[in-house]
């Protein structure tokens, strides 16, 4: 009798978990979200996925195959929505992306579709901010130099390190004012710098000076920290005039997007001493990173990190959550991306 | 002025080198081949001595230079002049405050950011090229962290200032609460380690202070507290310190300074969650000067009989 109980049982189960699959919303996945792999049992909880990313076919077949009735879709910043890619999903109404750069995302198609773009809004201000903040310090300070000096052994009685540069006083400009340009503000304020910023309006309730374009920006700072959006105004706006601009004791700081800074002419300028020294999270073909740098000792690089903390990734989880539930029961949507 | 003697005791700065061998007869106390050779032609000609945070004045120096009248510091702590001893004999002792306290509290935010945000260690990453897009180790956010500063003096003050801007929680352990300061004050440091998540040395280094932080400390702060140290070495009981990082009960320290320096303990250099630096706080090239600047002008302030610019005994 019992083993007879414990076989009913399995099948109510089984059948139970196949039902509760069925009832869950299909939820396309494009990419690979480190969300979605830090959360993936809680998401799989509470929605079904269709990931394209584990079949063998290719993209296009699946989604006619596969996901030709699906409404949101759950995408990262490493996979591009395009025409084509929205053509397949005629019935998509909702695109949750877990980044806050939307350049990946054919917002224009998008929004001729009646498809809803949301972002990760301002939820990784802070920690991009202190990413950008960290990178500076360690650039100017020379901090991952030290470390390694230190831990190979260097350092020595009477061993001459190389002195770095101060922070304080120096001239900041900040190119973009959105959530996180204005957080990297805020910080580089309270250590004593002066801020000036670019971007595509002049903010109001921004106290900091504002400079109508980038070479002024350049040409007035020693210091630029990189926070806007790629856009095609801004793909390759950092060039080697700016930079020249900026001047030989320039250092740029980049958490936006590779993109922004013409990577060719950023790396000439390091080996013709044109430019300080650089911290960059981004580059133009991640994980691809220019050989030269590797060498170079006034360069600081992170694999593309300014947004992985732990924090950061249960705030996204959270968010993605509460906007696909939001979707779903025709609730309003947080950070809907309303720009094209 | 070329006629009074400076005895540089080690080779601090280069620049502060240029400027005392330019205005005085600078004598050398590194590199010598005798040492009582040395003493016993030049020490009468010696009236004072620039000393730094690796040999400063202790009695057998001072002792040993009958001509002394000033001892003028490269540096802002004093652990290494024997003060009560300067002040028995007369002798006026400068250092340099203010002018390094930027510096030396951007380097405590550095550090917190590097150790907690794993810079170092991404770096190291990308440049051995192992950079795949989908591994990644998670880092700790800084931002609304609760900070805790032991010593709220100029440089506590300054690296509270910076971390309240990462809209941190600020609280403070110091010889006496500052009834004028916002933070809020713990009355001992074991009550500050349990109630921060980061706990910042900044502290002067005093008979009372030395070892603060030891194992009880180190405990209270826990296995998800970070340290971070830009006083002095001896501010920490490093044995326990390094145990505690090599068995998980800390996670994470920034470390500008150490017990015996150049020496490090070897076991840190493969932990990935320790950043350390070879005591550059307020080694930059505009601090440098600027301290070498006011070193300078104590001497000179001296030697003309006007009042010192910074004087502490």
């Amino acid at each position: 009798m019992q083993g007879a109980y414990a076989i009913n049982k399995l099948k109510q189960d089984s059948s139970h978990k196949e039902k509760m699959a069925d009832d869950l919303p299909n939820v396309l996945l494009l990419g690979t979200p480190s969300v979605f792999k830090a959360y993936e049992r809680e998401f799989s909880e509470k929605y079904h996925f269709l990931k394209p990313g584990e079949s063998s076919i290719p993209l296009h077949q699946f989604l006619s195959t596969h996901a030709g009735s699906v409404k949101a879709a759950f995408c990262s910043a490493s996979s591009r929505v395009t025409t084509d890619v929205l053509q397949s999903l005629p019935e998509l109404r909702f695109i949750m992306n877990s980044s806050v750069g939307v350049d990946h995302i054919d917002l224009h198609e998008c929004k001729r579709r009646g498809v809803k773009v949301a972002n990760a809004g301002p939820i990784f201000s802070e920690d991009v901010a202190d990413a950008a903040v960290g990178l500076l310090i360690d650039v100017l300070r020379r901090i991952s130099a030290a470390n390694r000096f230190v831990k190979a052994e260097l350092w020595h009685q009477n061993g001459d390190y190389q002195l770095g540069h101060k922070l304080g006083g120096k001239r900041v400009g900040i190119v973009g004012m959105g959530s996180i340009g204005l957080d990297v503000a805020k910080r580089l304020n309270a250590f004593g710098c002066i801020i000036s910023y670019t971007s595509r309006n002049e903010k109001p309730h921004v106290k900091f000076p504002f400079c109508p374009n980038i070479q002024e920006l350049a040409a007035k700072s020693e210091i630029l920290v990189i926070c806007c959006a790629l856009t095609d105004q801004t793909r390759h706006m950092i060039d080697k005039s700016v930079v020249l601009a900026l001047g030989r004791d320039g250092i740029i700081v980049n958490i936006a997007r590779g993109a922004i800074i013409n990577e060719k002419d950023l790396v000439e300028c390091l080996l013709q001493q044109e430019i300080a020294g650089v911290g960059l999270d981004v580059f133009e073909n991640e994980p691809d990173v220019p050989e030269e740098l590797l060498e170079l000792d006034n360069v600081v690089m992170t694999p593309h990190h300014a947004v992985m903390t732990d924090e950061s990734l249960r705030d996204v989880y959270e968010l993605v959550v509460r906007n696909l539930d939001a979707f779903f029961s025709n609730k309003p949507l947080m950070f809907e991306v309303t720009r094209v | 002025m070329e006629a009074m003697g400076v005895l540089m005791t080690y080779p601090m700065s280069s620049y502060l080198e240029q400027q005392l061998q330019n205005r005085f007869t600078l004598f050398r106390l590194w590199n010598l081949p005798n040492k009582t050779h040395f003493f016993n032609h030049n020490a009468h000609n010696i009236q004072a001595v620039v000393g730094s945070t690796h040999i400063g004045a202790d009695p057998e120096l001072i002792d040993s230079l009958p001509a002394l009248e000033i001892v003028s510091s490269f540096s802002v702590g004093l652990d290494k002049v024997d003060l009560a001893y300067c002040k028995e004999k007369g002798i006026r002792v400068t250092n340099t405050p203010d002018v390094l306290t930027d510096d030396v509290a951007d380097t405590a935010i550095g550090l917190i950011l590097a150790t907690l945000r794993r810079i170092c260690e991404d770096d190291r990453f990308v440049r051995s090229g192992l950079w795949k897009k989908d591994e990644f180790k998670l880092s700790v956010k800084f931002s609304g962290k609760k900070v805790g500063i032991l010593g709220l003096g100029r440089i506590g003050t300054a690296i509270a200032k910076r971390a309240e801007s990462f809209n941190c929680s600020i609280s403070y352990h110091s010889r006496s609460e500052k009834p004028e300061s916002k933070y809020k004050y713990y009355p001992s440091v074991i009550k500050l380690a349990s109630n921060c998540d980061i706990l910042v040395v900044a502290c002067a280094l005093t008979e009372q202070t030395r070892h603060i932080i030891n194992r009880e400390v180190i405990d209270a702060l826990g296995p998800k507290g970070v340290l971070v140290n830009i006083g002095r070495g001896a501010h920490v009981d490093e044995r326990e310190l390094v145990s505690a990082l090599v068995e998980g009960r800390l996670a994470g320290a920034g470390l500008d300074v150490f017990e015996h320096e150049p020496q490090v303990p070897e076991e840190l250099f493969g932990l990935d969650n320790v950043v350390v630096l070879p005591h550059v706080a307020s080694s930059t090239v505009e601090t440098e000067m600027a301290m070498a600047d006011l070193v300078v002008g104590n001497l000179e302030a001296h030697f003309l009989k006007k009042p010192l610019l910074t004087p502490v005994v």
